[in-house]
């Protein structure tokens, strides 16, 4: 079997974020970038099938600038067998400019399944595996919970508000992880040797127009909480007393 | 061209309430551009029943694909129908940013060869313009995003848009479905429904959250015991506590799970990590009860308690339930 996973790199949400002096992108200094952590939990679940079954190979594709080769090779030193660099000098906001790459991509590739994130924790969006799907004209399962694949087809389950669903489908197909499958595992220090020389192919992205474009970025407001109101039971009173009336959400 | 279409969810047959929400803001999006407000709504043989509520919520138009393969769920053959009638010429299309609005939409998207703009808590029209705004970088920044183009698509965080009963016409048009929907290759072979009794985190216009700090599993009866005398109230958890297996992990709200604007957040025991705070920090009142009054959820917090959970906790169910009699 063949699996394609996508990856993106994104900065560590741990930081305090500046917006930078242009007013539409987050300043760059002194961030921390790693993959995306639902691209993380797609890589354990494509390499977990490769172990389990023996015989797939696992290609890493990344759209971005040059630095996005760090985290093809993180995901090589995981255990993933070639990476694909789409070099841009900027990932696009627009998630279909980016899909429309990637699909360019993984349309001569042959994969039996393409994994995805359930979204990148940068932009939010949980669009490009969708869309890549239907750029290709193959099915998806979005934000699978639990994935097993077959030969020919896999299950999946979805997790709902308060509920689930459990599905069927055909390969090839594209799919995309959610939280809860799988653990992304360290890279062993052999791992990080062997990565060093697996192939890694880099290649301009095919980026069209984009129709989707920041304008602004801001910090929310702060809120101006920070009120509180006692201590213990002896409080309860007076709290129940302003969400009647001050917040009036009682 | 000013029409704006707006997917209405349901699940087992009923309408779910992010369907209200989305006609809503529909609404405003179509009164802005000078346009009417059509509903889709697809699902087996009897769903048209649901027509006149959608009408009722600002629906001029109640467009209805009735067909038995759309049960239980058919989000691949939903989403055909949704991209084709958009061919007919649409401003915008609305989904709710819900498990299943976030699964339906980038495949309409994908169809219609445009972007989504996913996850909005605002939207702004200004002539020929749509501009909306959506939380980055776990909420920690906000995005102002411009829409090029037509259609718009759009989902939208639950909460942001209260269902309004501004009633319209509804009339219903029956539409056809594309191709053989039970011929889908992604097929939903089980619902598995979780109780039925009680408000879900989609829906409830109340959640009660629960994290480590209430230590150990049978003490979230005292987070259900609250949410149930609230009334409207569903129940959340941190990942804390689902990755301890206390409660299934569709119950957690943060960067990796849920991401939700209530009216209402009680944060009982947790510790305020921005992974949580990620997917709540949008609700629009907060209160916190933690031990710790050094805890980062206070800094965000409208209204905290310091206390011991198990003690606060019964203390305000009790009042809740005291205040509610005097209604
Ligand atoms: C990539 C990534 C993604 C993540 N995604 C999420 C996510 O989506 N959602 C999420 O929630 N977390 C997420 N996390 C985890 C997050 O970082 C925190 O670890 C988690 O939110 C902490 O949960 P908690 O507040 O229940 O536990 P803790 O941080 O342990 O806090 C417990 C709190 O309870 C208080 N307490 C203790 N005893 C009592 C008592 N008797 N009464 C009252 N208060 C008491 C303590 O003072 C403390 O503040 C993620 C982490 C990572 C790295
Ligand atoms: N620049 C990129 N390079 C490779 N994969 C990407 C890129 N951007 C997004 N993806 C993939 O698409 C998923 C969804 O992203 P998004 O639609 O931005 O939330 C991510 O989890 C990745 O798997």
């Amino acid at each position: 079997m063949k699996i394609a996973v996508c990856i993106k790199r994104v900065a560590d949400m741990e930081a305090r974020f500046k917006v930078g002096s242009d007013g539409k992108s987050v300043d760059e200094t002194g961030l921390k970038y790693d993959m995306n952590d639902f691209d993380g939990y797609a890589v354990e679940v494509a390499l977990q099938h490769k172990e389990k079954t023996g015989q797939a190979e696992v290609v890493v594709i990344s759209l971005g600038p040059d630095v996005v080769q760090e985290t093809i090779r993180k995901a090589l030193s995981m255990g993933a067998d070639r990476g694909i660099h789409l070099k841009a000098a900027t990932v696009p906001f627009d998630n279909f400019a980016i899909a429309k790459a990637l699909a360019a991509e993984l349309s001569t590739g042959g994969y039996d399944v393409i994994m995805f994130g359930k979204m990148s924790i940068d932009s939010a969006n949980g669009a490009v595996g969708a869309i890549v799907a239907e750029l290709l004209g193959m099915p998806v399962v979005n934000a699978c919970s639990r994935l097993e694949l077959k030969n020919g087809g896999g299950t999946a389950r979805r997790e709902l508000e308060g509920a689930a669903e459990l599905l069927e489908f055909s390969l090839p197909a594209v799919v995309t992880i959610d939280e809860g499958i799988a653990r992304a595992r360290y890279p062993s220090l052999k791992g990080i040797m062997a990565a060093k020389k697996k192939p890694l192919e880099s290649k301009p992205a095919q980026l069209g127009a984009e129709a989707l474009t920041v304008v602004k970025l801001e910090l929310p407001p702060e809120r101006a909480g920070g009120r509180i109101v006692g201590e213990g039971a002896a409080a309860v009173p007076e709290l129940v007393r302003l969400l009647q009336t001050e917040a009036k959400v009682l | 061209m000013a029409n704006v279409l707006a997917f209405a969810e349901t699940r087992a047959g009923a309408l779910r309430k992010s369907a209200l929400e989305t006609v809503s803001a529909a609404r405003m999006l179509a009164d802005a551009a000078g346009g009417e407000v059509h509903a889709l709504i697809v699902g087996p043989p009897g769903i048209a029943s649901a027509a006149e509520r959608l009408g009722a919520h600002g629906a001029d138009v109640v467009l209805v694909c009735e067909h038995p393969g759309f049960a239980p769920d058919n989000p691949e053959a939903a989403a055909a129908v949704v991209a084709k009638r958009l061919e007919s010429g649409y401003r915008a299309a609305l989904f709710a940013a819900t498990a299943q609005g976030r699964d339906v939409s980038p495949r309409v998207a994908g169809k219609a060869g445009r972007p989504l703009a996913a996850d909005v808590i605002a939207i702004d029209v200004t002539g020929d313009t749509i501009v909306v705004r959506h939380p980055v970088n776990t909420g920690k920044v906000i995005a102002t995003v411009n829409i090029a183009g037509t259609p718009a698509i759009i989902s939208v965080r639950p909460g942001t848009y209260a269902a309004r009963g501004d009633a319209k016409g509804g009339r219903v048009e029956r539409i056809e479905p594309v191709g053989d929907p039970s011929a889908s290759r992604v097929k939903v072979t089980e619902l598995v429904a979780g109780d039925a009794t009680k408000p879900d985190l989609g829906e409830a216009p109340i959640i009660v959250s629960g994290g480590r700090g209430l230590k150990a599993p049978e003490n979230f009866k005292l987070v259900e015991e609250l949410a149930e005398a609230l009334g409207n109230a569903a129940v959340g958890a941190t990942r804390a506590v689902t990755d301890d297996g206390w409660r299934p992990h569709s119950d957690q709200i943060g960067q990796t799970g849920r991401l939700v604007s209530p009216d209402l957040y009680i944060a009982v025991g947790i510790s305020g990590a921005i992974q949580h705070l990620a997917g709540m920090r949008t609700s629009r009142t907060i209160v916190a009860i933690n031990k710790d009054r050094e805890a980062p959820i206070f800094k965000i917090a409208d209204y905290g308690i310091v206390g011991d959970a198990l003690e606060v906790v019964p203390a305000l169910t009790a009042a809740i339930k005291e205040a509610k009699k005097g209604h």
